[in-house]
């Protein structure tokens, strides 16, 4: 590997030294999942005025965006892992673009489920097909897909290889997604938190939207942590360190 | 507290999407800690078995 790889890096690419690591990272971010998402929902729930034309009804949007983001964010993460893992066969990259893939779809589903119980009464319907809602669907079946093939195959690194190769193509799903507001005429409102120029929505309402955002982003990594640590003690059941940890929790 | 549990009215929507989140969540933070035991669980039977073959093994090479 290239010298301007930190050795410490290097090292974390190795699954004893991740398992641990991933292990002590666990707790601390599902801690500070819980305490955000308290606070976005106090902020979210209690705080937050209603809205003038939508009342509370609006108010699922502190799970709604917040799971939408999370569902590309992810996929952006699991397609740089897939691309990472296809050229360097790195094991490590491998099991994080698998295990992103069951997380990025629950946050799908979510964003999907409590879509629909909003625009029930916004829109008048539970589902149409227009672009945003089609090409967040796709994305959960790219997701799903991704899941499927990886446990199609005998072998565990072949799936891996395959299920990266759908994770890579289905990346151009991404920004369809994001920008279907734009593109095409659709039930779905557009974008009201910009990153460039002023967003059109009040404080009172965004804090605990960003807040909600960070807890999610932590109890992403708080899942991916306890996925990547089960699936490297299934693929290195063989090995040395696996078989002490088993040994070590009878013991327990 | 009621009114707060009334959500203006949209408390059929609201708190189902709420409680479509907090229980995904909870049954996607659940899976990997159930997979992880499943795992060791068996690895032990593995190991077990195998140390059993072993013993039989040398048992078998003594008494000849």
């Amino acid at each position: 590997m290239s010298s301007w790889i930190p050795l410490w890096l290097h090292k974390l690419g190795s699954p004893p030294t991740f398992y641990r690591f991933a292990g002590k990272l666990r707790p601390w971010m599902l801690a500070l999942a819980i305490v955000l998402g308290l606070v976005a929902l106090y902020g979210g729930l209690v705080l937050a005025p209603p809205d003038y034309q939508q009342g509370d009804d609006y108010r699922i949007i502190f799970v709604h965006v917040p799971s939408a983001w999370m569902g590309l964010f992810i996929y952006g993460v699991m397609a740089v892992s897939a691309f990472i893992a296809l050229v360097w066969r790195i094991k490590l990259a491998e099991v994080v673009a698998m295990e992103s893939a069951p997380i990025g779809a629950a946050f799908t589903l979510i964003t999907l489920i409590t879509g629909s119980l909003w625009g029930v009464r916004m829109w008048g319907t539970w589902w149409t097909w227009d672009a945003r809602l089609t090409s967040e669907l796709v994305l959960l079946f790219l997701y799903l897909g991704v899941i499927g093939l990886y446990h199609a195959f005998e072998d565990r690194r072949q799936g891996a290889r395959a299920a990266a190769f759908l994770a890579l193509i289905g990346i151009i799903n991404v920004p369809i997604v994001h920008f279907s507001v734009n593109w095409w005429n659709t039930l779905h409102q557009g974008a009201t938190i910009r990153l460039f120029g002023p967003s059109t929505m009040s404080g009172s309402m965004i804090w605990p939207l960003l807040t909600m955002m960070v807890a999610t982003k932590c109890y992403y990594v708080f899942s991916l942590c306890s996925r990547v640590r089960a699936d490297l003690l299934a693929l290195e059941s063989g090995k040395d360190w696996v078989r002490q940890i088993a040994a070590g929790e009878t013991a327990r | 507290m009621t009114q707060f549990l009334a959500m203006g009215g949209y408390a059929v929507y609201v708190w189902p999407a709420y409680a479509i989140f907090l229980v995904v969540l909870l049954a996607d933070a659940l899976a990997p800690v159930l997979r992880r035991r499943r795992v060791l669980r068996e690895l032990r039977g593995r190991l077990a078995r195998q140390a059993a073959r072993q013993q039989r093994h040398a048992d078998t090479a003594t008494d000849a």
